[in-house]
């Protein structure tokens, strides 16, 4: 995410430091080699038309499957029956979004999307930032560099087979529960508590994503000046007071990027995690927006209704990135993108 | 910790760790043992359920039935799992589904990634900021879920391969990655290149590629663990027909959910209960044929993505 960030950042600084329109004469491109004459654009096609030529396949496949789909949201305002296609279903203005307001299952998903998100938010986001500093402290590379490694591992396994895992060690069969057995402690089969479910879902995330999350954070601090920490330490502040002072402000700017992004997807809690579980705890602890959407949608074949719900979904989120950025920027960062 | 101690006692014994700078105080032995034991609980959490999982399907059925599920202590080993299940038809077939939608799908997302970014990574090149604007709208506006299905259904992927791969094989964010490496890293050679009249496609071929083997075998793994990982789309679109299932989906309906499996049924596999241990060596070995591949490439991997994505972030 950072880097894509770092492009936006590069093309606005771009634009703004470079005035546009067309044949601004003499104007030199800075940092490149050929010093080049803004031409008509005529020129420039028959120079540049190999290139344009290479972004078509993926601009075609993004047509297809992304764009073609977001057209593909006004079912939500249809009575969408896959027999009539898009173009004859009967239109049902708002009815769809009606009936989803007025539906509890509907604002249960809502209500557990909300504070499985919170949860995550408190139980998860602060763990690959210790994790990062913790990592920092290690002098010894080849050490830090093997720790780093096992700890980016989990990130590349399925859900299916992290779910796997953990029901091995956690389930009603598993590890935990031979233990508690051979002591006389009874059993809890941590995988169908609806009570505890958030914590399971949080602590699956921790798992996977924890060790990969450290990567910007490390990137970070990696990025602050060494002489900050000696010229401090010289004048006699300690390790506490190093760390409050110089290694935090540091951060700052990524962490706060992390919170917006976090906050912008707030209301995605691992989907293909959620869809997975839901048969072993049951709808009720485990139904999100995401699986709501899919259940409603596809599996009784109302497509309209999902749809409906996926557009709430979108909408919703896109003004909590919209806000999240706000509170950035009164904070004094640059947060997803520049005021 | 906080204390700036005078080098007493446990300090002085101890020489300099030749990495530490000279004006940092000497660390505590408390703080040292903390992180050292954080650090060591880190790395026990996540390669416990992995050293379990391996073990237990290495393990004879007596050496399951005397630990009564998971096997923490060797204790009789054998291969009969792998030997059972490299013989199950539905097993072999779902890992050459598998095998084959990871290398051709890794194929088409690199191929269409590279022209692409490569394509995009000329500054004031004719429409590229319009192109870069297309790409990047995806990345926080999508159809959603129900519509996505509608277009891949109505253009008839139900039933077919290609349904897990087209959909998701345009990654923008690695697109990204890659053109912000040749436009930083590759420039100077691409600018020479073009300076000696190479045409576009030529440079491409022998300047940017032979020059970025590192970040192109980065985004290529993402690809490929993406496409081994697929699962979600296998059962919108798949899950009809078992004989087309990749791995990730007979781990989930044989093993996440202990259903019957077609040529297993007499053997018991499945039923997830602690008393058929045999069978759970053979689960276990499914289990740890998804997770091999991932972890044998990893560590080759690992200290170019690590330094790949650290430019990358530095920027941000």
């Amino acid at each position: 995410m950072a880097s894509t960030v770092a492009e936006q950042g590069e093309d606005e600084r771009d634009k703004s430091g470079q005035p546009a329109g067309d044949g601004g004469a003499g104007r030199t491109a800075a940092g490149s080699v050929q010093p080049e004459v803004r031409r008509n654009w005529r020129v420039r096609l028959r120079r540049d038309k190999s290139l344009i030529l290479m972004t078509l396949p993926a601009v075609a496949l993004l047509l297809v499957f992304n764009y073609l789909p977001m057209v593909g949201t006004i079912t939500a305002f249809q009575y969408y029956d896959p027999l009539d296609g898009i173009r004859n279903s009967e239109w049902a203005g708002f009815a769809n979004f009606r009936q989803l307001f007025g539906d509890p299952l509907f604002w249960h998903a809502m209500e557990n999307t909300l504070y499985i998100s919170a949860v995550q938010l408190i139980l998860f986001f602060p763990i690959p930032i210790l994790l990062a500093l913790l990592l920092n402290s290690v002098l010894n590379s080849r050490i830090r560099s093997i720790i780093q490694a096992i700890t980016f591992l989990p990130h590349f396994y399925s859900w299916v087979l992290v779910v796997t895992l953990f029901q091995q060690m956690l389930g009603g069969a598993g590890l935990l529960n031979h233990f508690l057995r051979s002591h006389d402690m009874g059993t809890w089969d941590v995988m169908t508590d609806p009570h505890t479910f958030s914590l399971l879902v949080t602590s699956q995330v921790v798992w996977k994503d924890a060790g990969w999350g450290i990567i910007v954070f490390l990137a970070a601090l990696s990025a602050i000046d060494q002489n900050l920490y000696e010229a401090a330490a010289s004048d006699g502040a300690g390790r506490w007071r190093r760390m409050w002072h110089i290694t935090l402000p540091g951060m700052r700017g990524v962490i706060v990027l992390m919170l917006v992004l976090r906050l912008g997807n707030a209301l995605s809690v691992g989907f293909e995690q959620l869809l997975i579980q839901r048969y072993a705890v049951g709808h009720d602890a485990a139904d999100v927006l995401d699986t709501f959407s899919f259940y409603y949608g596809i599996g009784t074949q109302n497509y309209s209704y999902g749809a409906a719900a996926g557009i709430f979904k979108s909408v919703i989120s896109l003004l909590l990135i919209w806000g999240a950025n706000k509170l950035a920027h009164r904070f004094g960062e640059d947060g997803l993108y520049r005021k | 910790m906080t204390t700036l101690t005078a080098p007493s006692a446990g300090g002085r014994s101890r020489p300099r760790h030749p990495n530490r700078p000279s004006w940092e105080e000497p660390p505590s032995v408390a703080g040292e043992g903390a992180k050292g034991l954080t650090l060591g609980a880190v790395v026990v959490l996540i390669l416990l359920p992995l050293y379990c999982v391996v073990l237990t399907s290495f393990s004879t059925p007596g050496a399951i039935n005397r630990a009564g599920g998971l096997v923490i202590v060797p204790d009789g080993l054998t291969t009969d799992a792998y030997t059972t299940m490299l013989s199950d038809d539905t097993v072999r077939r779902s890992l050459l589904v598998t095998l084959g939608i990871t290398v051709v799908g890794t194929a088409i997302s690199m191929a269409v990634s590279v022209l692409c970014a490569y394509g995009l990574s000329r500054s004031r090149s004719l429409g590229h900021r319009f192109l870069l604007l297309v790409l990047v709208v995806t990345m926080f506006v999508n159809g959603g879920l129900i519509p996505t299905f509608l277009v891949v259904n109505g253009l008839g992927g139900f039933g077919k391969y290609w349904a897990l791969i087209l959909p998701s094989a345009v990654s923008v964010f690695n697109i990204l990655v890659l053109r912000s490496f040749y436009s930083s890293t590759a420039a100077e050679l691409i600018d020479a290149a073009r300076m000696d009249g190479a045409s576009e496609w030529r440079i491409l071929w022998s300047v940017v590629l032979p020059t970025s083997r590192a970040v192109t075998a980065v985004i290529s793994l993402f690809y490929a663990v993406g496409y081994w990982n697929t699962f979600f789309n296998a059962m919108l679109y798949l899950s009809a027909d078992s004989q087309k299932w990749p791995l990730q989906m007979v781990l989930y309906e044989y093993v996440n959910r202990g259903m019957n499996m077609p040529g297993q049924v007499n053997s018991g596999f499945g039923v997830a209960g602690h008393s058929q241990t045999a069978p759970l060596s053979l689960q276990m070995a499914v289990v740890v044929l998804t997770l091999l591949p991932i972890t044998i490439v990893f560590p080759f991997m690992q200290k170019h993505f690590a330094k790949g994505m650290l430019t990358g972030a530095i920027k941000g």
